[in-house]
């Protein structure tokens, strides 16, 4: 097991957001969050991040990465985890970068801020590049210069770059279009085959999630109502929330018959 | 399998750092011009002495039968009501009061930026506190806290700035609180400490950058604002005193003379104007030429 949750507990003073009480990422795979907004994914992230103090809530419980206790970590320590350990993408690429920066500076900056030499993390940048399929010329671009579909994938090749083993995708192709949105959830697939990294991916799409996940926990007010093999929950779920989850996207009729 | 990209339009390539700036410049022709005169006014403070006719009027000098004289061909823009030479006095004056300037935003800027850029980023109870105390200071009006401050200390030159950069930093700090702590909340910051980024250089790299455009416009928009409180405090006689040429005492002093001898208030008037235009004109141009969207159109 790569990345345990035990009895998560987040909360914003008296009010609990997040209250998992198990959810494992294993080695290589995908495993899917999905749920409606306001339901404690995207705090979920920052837990396993270690950032809830950003936004002013406190965390209980136990997240462990390879047996490390993450919770327990200084934000000295915790530093060293994020990007270098657990890579984060997020919601909007194009808001993800600096736009006073060039592309390349941000790729750069990271992996040399994860002890890499000027010419390591320039040759590392550019190899990562052509493994997520963009040119490496795209690096000396401003963010504003790209579409939101190769941002993506450049914050996706940071993780490569510096070998990161959990990748944390908080919806991260919800502001794409539809077929750049593809092209991100075959990189993602594609990441996982090659490098062994376990995917947590979260999402309110139910057919992305579909698609692409082994396993998906369905979460409802913070809470983990219902969790499995993505094949069994989505099309036999257990759970009436999933159900009423399933009712609500009219693709996932056809898609979750298939 | 992915396809591979297509490269972008030419179009919108990045444009090599000189030729973004010159097509900047050549968009905005007022910016040139508001920095053509900025430079002027640097020159001609430098080079003072070259260009003054009467060197020594800038200074105590008197002249008992050349009082309030005319514009005419030995004296372009008259003389003043103890006979001195208005040009050379006008010419001398770029030394006093942009310096005077100069050193106010200067210590404001460094006080305020640090200050704000940390409230903002960071805040909880450091933002509150140090809120509290720019709220202190934004309390009085900033003209009556500059007088009492200047009353209390020598009537110098170094007094003034002292007073001014008291009442005028609280601005700033406020200006870069509020940059800052939107900028923080920006998804790049949250990515950068997703990266694990540490904070001070999140703050040094990312969100300074990016909060600090709308004060380099405040700065040059106050230019002119804190050379007319120079020269409100001169008039008072808390600044300058009399035979430094200051711009602003030169006004106050010919004000007597105005309804009979109209140059001895208009040509330092009319100094204060262009440089406070100048630098307006500036701030205004910067503003649009360090937006980084700017950078890529046409």
């Amino acid at each position: 097991m790569r990345l345990a949750i035990r009895d998560l507990d987040v909360r914003f003073g008296d009010r609990q957001v997040v209250g998992i009480d198990e959810l494992s990422l294993d080695p290589g795979e995908i495993v899917g969050l999905a749920g409606e907004s306001g339901s404690g994914k995207s705090m979920t992230t920052l837990a396993v991040l270690g950032l809830t103090h950003t936004v002013g809530a406190t965390v209980r419980g136990s997240i462990t990465l390879d047996g490390t206790e993450l919770t327990s970590l200084s934000q000295r320590d915790l530093r060293e985890v994020r990007g270098r350990r657990i890579a984060a993408i997020f919601q909007s690429p194009s808001m993800s970068f600096n736009p006073v920066f060039r592309v390349g500076s941000v790729v750069h900056g990271a992996l040399r801020l994860h002890g890499m030499t000027r010419g390591q993390a320039a040759e590392a940048a550019s190899q990562a590049m052509r493994q997520v399929l963009l040119s490496p010329s795209l690096l000396d671009r401003y963010p504003l210069q790209l579409s939101g579909g190769q941002l993506q994938r450049v914050a996706i090749a940071i993780a490569l770059a510096l070998r990161a083993e959990v990748l944390l995708a908080d919806e991260p192709t919800s502001a794409l279009d539809v077929t750049v949105q593809a092209e991100v959830l075959e990189l993602i697939r594609d990441l996982r085959e090659r490098e062994g990294m376990s995917v947590l991916f979260i999402s309110h799409d139910l057919a992305v999630v579909a698609e692409l996940c082994d396993r998906v926990a369905i979460m409802r007010n913070g809470r983990i109502v219902e969790q499995g093999p993505a094949s069994t929950v989505l099309s036999a779920p257990k759970h009436s929330y999933t159900a009423d989850l399933l009712a609500a996207v009219p693709r996932i009729s056809s898609a979750g018959t298939t | 399998m992915i396809e591979a990209p297509t490269p972008l339009p030419t179009q919108a390539s990045a444009l090599p750092r000189g030729e973004a700036l010159r097509r900047g410049l050549r968009a905005n022709p007022l910016l040139v011009a508001g920095a053509v005169i900025s430079v002027l006014v640097v020159l001609v403070a430098v080079f003072a002495p070259l260009l003054a006719p009467y060197p020594a009027d800038a200074g105590s000098a008197t002249h008992p039968f050349m009082v309030l004289r005319p514009p005419s061909a030995q004296h372009w823009f008259g003389t003043d009501n103890v006979g001195r030479d208005v040009l050379s006095r006008v010419i001398y004056g770029a030394r006093v009061s942009p310096v005077v300037a100069v050193f106010v935003l200067l210590i404001a800027c460094v006080i305020g930026i640090p200050l704000g850029a940390v409230a903002g980023y960071f805040g909880g109870w450091l933002d509150e506190a140090l809120m509290r105390v720019t709220d202190i200071f934004l309390a009085f009006p900033p003209l009556l806290l500059a007088l009492a401050l200047a009353a209390v200390l020598p009537p110098s030159l170094t007094s003034l700035i002292i007073a001014i950069s008291v009442t005028w930093w609280p601005w700033y700090t406020r200006l870069i609180r509020g940059q800052a702590a939107s900028v923080a909340g920006r998804p790049y910051v949250e990515a950068c400490r997703a990266l694990g980024i540490p904070s001070h250089r999140i703050l040094l790299r990312h969100v300074l950058p990016n909060s600090i455009t709308p004060l380099i416009v405040q700065v040059s928009l106050d230019f002119g604002g804190v050379i007319l409180t120079v020269s409100a405090l001169s008039f008072l006689g808390l600044g300058a005193q009399d035979p430094t040429p200051d711009w602003g005492l030169m006004v106050a002093e010919g004000q007597n003379y105005f309804t009979t001898a109209w140059w001895v208030v208009t040509f330092p008037g009319l100094a204060i104007l262009v440089t406070a235009f100048a630098f307006t004109l500036l701030g205004d141009g910067l503003r649009d030429l360090m937006d980084p969207k700017r950078i890529f159109l046409r």
